[in-house]
């Protein structure tokens, strides 16, 4: 207790006695007691500056008084701080009046300065661009990101802040602290190439290093993005680790892989959306108000960048708005296969914007409705009375500029042009809208070829994982003990994908709970005083049931995953796997046998 | 070496032979020596000169050990080989040609006209402008002369008669030549009709290349890899190497040189044939499941035959290409 007596230092502010550690300032300790103190150079997380001077505070030692910055002036025993009398406000108006001569544009000044009654100036006006020339960027940049790519050029009147040598700054990681930190918002982060991301297969908005990854995620504690942690790029900041009081954040954490010794495996591995990229004619990528299906999600979403709000790039409501299905789906050029959900998911999305702008013209524009599952023909027929336009006929294009001589061009030049033809009607139309929703069909996960080869199931010819009979046995795959569920085995809805998955759980239950497996009588044997362990066997076995044992250097069968096929029978070089029941003498004894008679 | 109580009778014979086996036999080295001290060496026509009359002189069971090499082309190696098997104990196949017909049994894919059409008519250096070609008898100035039959097929010693040893190779290595040695001056010997001097194994066992789980893409000849890696594994590289069918004994001296296992020392313990082994494996581990693909990868295989077969015509269910009308001497 008597050391920590000894660091604390007493001191009064406005009259109000209180305590505080050496080291701290005067704008720390009035904090503390909310004693509200105005600043425009200051953050918590860089050193104190003193440019502004707006803090300013009257300090009383020993009988003499003096004006100190409150941010950088450091607590001493025994002062006596006023903050708002009579001779400080003085000091800060004439601070802002001076303030007010070169920047009355900018509202943070002159909010603060009408807040002190300093409405004019009565010195002369040179007014700035936006900046005030507190530092906080240039100082933000080199002390909690490191990357010093912004600096003060030139003193005096005629002082701005640019980057190094006022070239390209190569060391700028575009992690936009200094447009965060400015108090005027006069630097801005621009995104000069294309989109703003938000996760890798969302397009809208950019977010921190450190987020949650979406609005329901399990569990919901932030992840950081190594990739763009400002910590782990260049070992500065750290800023999250200090306002975490729990002190919760960990950058030395690293990913581990960790071996688990299981009985049956269920492959829910799951699919990815078709990448509208690929179809050039609809505009994605290049149309800002042509948007995916998954984007629409995120954009309505309450918790989305717009708060719910449905807008259009330029945050104007859409008033006319077409949906496009089968992107990517039943389309010989991308995927035959119809991806079973896209139907429904539209008519939800319909259905959405109705909420969201009662008066909006919506298309739908389909090659046929399909919508069988429970309530989900209710479902469109509500649909179509709630006035959605249902256009039978696939979209074709869609352009800025109208490309049939019979449509009429809009008024408005920031239209839409969605080509299709209306098979009801037997005519080609364009329809002028504000926005574009393309109904994205689902292809398999990007790595479905690497997790089949890993697990030595097969693959169906669209990439989707094979069932052991697409009937009888529709979670099964060849390869013992190895259940697949959900759109890993081909695109379904939510209501499938939730059945398939119970169907696979009871599969693999239904073997631990047996506890032994009924092995095939004629599985292929390894002669280990034969066996070089030359792998081929190995690459050949459909099921996986082949190892190495490096110890010993041979091939070993596991007999339980063995189904006799016999194809590294016929692939050992050396002979030495061999079919029970099955080998080269019998085998020759019976074609001797038969080619005699 | 323990000596035995009475010197050894050796013999080494050759048919159809390169005589690589007879100097092979040189290749232990000082060793030889050793050989010398144990046995006495009653036959050796690549060394000394003895006569056929000699060795029928000898009692039946004479010679203790007899070395044949070489494969049976004509009625002379046949009838020698009915005659040693005779006159020695233990009648040993050493190297390819006698254990498993070897390169001359690679003329099983051609007929006995056709060759004789090649070496005396067709090839380029011959002028024969009387198409003469070898007969069994001719007499000339009152003489009788005769030559040995060529015969159709080309078969190997364990064809004609009852082998007790083969020894592979081509020809044999030093240490294979030596641990068959030892075995027979020990007595210390495994049941007839067993290899000697080499191992169960497949030439992977001594090869020291790494084979990773890969597929094969393509195939490359001989003059298109220029300098292979030099750890791994030949076949992976698209180098056919036939290691991985092949006996191991030879300590996988051609793979140690960046050549590929040409198979000289035969299938392994469990398998007859070599070749069908080989092409089966082959088979199973192209990376292509596209039928054309496949076609032009299997095309780029050139002398399948000859590459498969090398030296195991004879020992193989092809044995020889069908002849169409000619008379069935095949046993």
């Amino acid at each position: 207790m008597e050391e920590t007596n000894e660091k604390l230092v007493k001191l009064t502010i406005d009259g109000i006695e209180t305590e505080a550690r050496k080291g701290e300032t005067i704008l720390q300790v009035a904090e503390r007691l909310h004693i509200d103190i105005p600043t425009l150079c200051h953050y918590r997380f860089v050193k104190p500056y003193g440019a502004c001077r707006i803090c300013s505070v009257e300090v009383t030692i020993r009988g003499k008084s003096r004006f100190v910055p409150a941010c950088s002036y450091q607590v001493r025993d025994g002062i006596e701080v006023q903050t708002r009398s009579e001779e400080v406000i003085q000091h800060r108006k004439m601070l802002l009046e001076l303030m007010m001569a070169r920047h009355s544009q900018v509202e943070v000044v002159r909010k603060l300065a009408h807040e002190y009654g300093v409405d004019t100036t009565r010195f002369e006006e040179m007014p700035s661009e936006g900046c005030i020339l507190c530092g906080l960027c240039v100082r933000v940049c080199s002390e909690v990101v490191g990357a010093n790519a912004l600096t003060f050029v030139k003193r005096g009147t005629d002082r701005y802040v640019s980057t190094p040598f006022e070239g390209k700054a190569d060391t700028c990681i575009a992690c936009g602290a200094c447009a965060y930190v400015c108090p005027t918002n006069y630097i801005k982060v621009e995104d000069i190439r294309d989109r703003k991301y938000v996760f890798s297969e969302l397009s809208l908005g950019p977010t921190t290093p450190i987020h949650i990854p979406f609005a329901a995620a399990i569990p919901g504690i932030p992840v950081i993005d190594s990739h763009a942690c400002i910590h782990m790029q260049t070992g500065e900041c750290g800023i999250c680790s200090k306002v975490c009081e729990p002190d919760a954040i960990n950058y030395e954490m690293q990913d581990t892989f960790e071996e688990v010794d299981v009985g049956s495996i269920i492959l829910a591995t799951g699919y990815k959306t078709f990448d509208p990229a690929r179809a050039e004619q609809y505009g994605y990528g290049r149309f800002d108000n042509v948007i995916t299906s998954l984007e629409f999600e995120h954009l309505s979403h309450a918790s989305g960048p717009t708060g719910g709000a449905f807008v259009k790039a330029d945050g104007s409501e859409p008033k006319s708005v077409a949906i496009l299905h089968c992107i990517g789906s039943r389309d010989k050029n991308y995927n035959e296969y119809c991806s079973r959900v896209c139907c429904m998911y539209s008519l939800k999305i319909a259905h959405l914007i109705r909420e969201k702008v009662p008066d909006a013209d919506i298309y739908e524009l389909y090659i046929d409705m399909r919508c069988p599952g429970s309530g989900y023909e209710e479902f469109y027929n509500r649909l179509l009375e709630e006035g959605v336009h249902f256009i039978r006929g696939k979209g074709v294009e869609v352009s800025q500029m109208p490309t049939l001589a019979t449509t009429t061009p809009a008024a408005s030049n920031s239209k839409l042009y969605v080509k299709c033809e209306d098979t009801l009607l037997g005519m080609p139309r364009e329809l002028p809208v504000d926005m574009v929703i393309l109904s994205v069909g689902l292809e398999p996960a990007e790595d479905a070829e690497e997790v089949a080869r890993i697990f030595k199931i097969n693959a169906k010819g669209d990439g989707f994982f094979m069932e052991r009979h697409p009937k009888l046995a529709p979670v099964d795959t060849l390869s013992d003990g190895i259940f697949i569920a959900g759109c890993a085995q081909g695109p379904k809805d939510i209501p499938d994908s939730v059945a398939q998955g119970a169907a696979a759980a009871a599969a693999a239950v239904s073997l631990i709970d047996a506890g032994e497996v009924a092995l095939e009588p004629i599985t292929s044997v390894v002669d280990e005083d034969v066996c070089t362990g030359c792998k081929t066997c190995l690459v050949v076995c459909p099921y996986g049931a082949i190892t190495r044992d490096e110890e010993k250097g041979v091939a070993v069968i596991n007999d339980a995953l063995c189904k006799a096929c016999g194809c590294c029978v016929a692939a050992c070089p050396s002979g030495a796997i061999s079919q029970r029941g099955f080998d080269d003498t019998q085998i020759e004894a019976e074609l001797a046998a038969l080619l005699m008679s | 070496m323990e000596q035995p109580k009475e010197k050894l009778k050796l013999g080494v014979y050759w048919a159809a032979s390169c005589g690589g086996c007879d100097i092979s036999m040189l290749e232990i080295g000082e060793k030889i020596l050793t050989v010398d001290s144990l046995a006495d060496i009653v036959l050796w026509p690549c060394i000394a000169d003895f006569k056929y009359k000699d060795v029928r002189a000898y009692p039946d069971k004479y010679i203790d050990v007899m070395f044949f090499n070489g494969a049976i082309r004509n009625s002379e190696a046949e009838e020698i080989a009915h005659l040693l098997r005779a006159k020695s104990k233990i009648l040993i196949a050493y190297g390819s040609c006698s254990y498993e017909g070897g390169i001359p049994a690679l003329a099983n894919f051609y007929s006995k006209q056709e060759i004789f059409d090649r070496a005396y008519h067709e090839s380029q250096s011959t002028v024969n402008a009387d198409r003469i070609e070898p007969k069994t008898k001719h007499t000339e100035n009152g003489y009788e002369l005769y030559l040995p039959e060529f015969w159709e097929t080309v078969r190997m010693l364990s064809d004609i008669v009852d082998v007790d040893y083969f020894i592979p190779g081509c020809p044999p290595a030093e240490k294979t030549t030596w641990s068959a040695i030892e075995a027979l001056v020990s007595g210390n010997l495994p049941p007839t009709g067993s290899i000697i001097g080499a191992g169960n194994k497949s030439v992977c066992d001594e090869c020291p290349r790494e084979r990773k789980e890969t597929k094969i893409k393509r195939f490359k000849r001989p003059h298109e890899y220029v300098a292979p890696d030099p750890d791994q594994c030949l076949l992976e590289q698209g180098i056919i190497c036939l290691g991985p069918a092949t006996r191991s004994g030879c300590e996988a001296r051609c793979i140690d040189s960046g050549m590929p296992c040409r198979g000289c020392y035969g299938p392994c313990a469990d398998v007859y044939d070599q070749g069908a082994k080989m092409i089966s494996a082959i088979g199973s581990v192209l990376e292509s499941e596209d039928g054309e693909e496949i076609q032009r990868v299997i095309d780029e295989i050139m002398d399948p035959a000859g590459l498969f077969y090398r030296f195991s015509m004879s020992h193989s269910y092809l044995l020889r290409r069908r002849l169409v009308g000619a008379k069935e001497e095949m046993k």
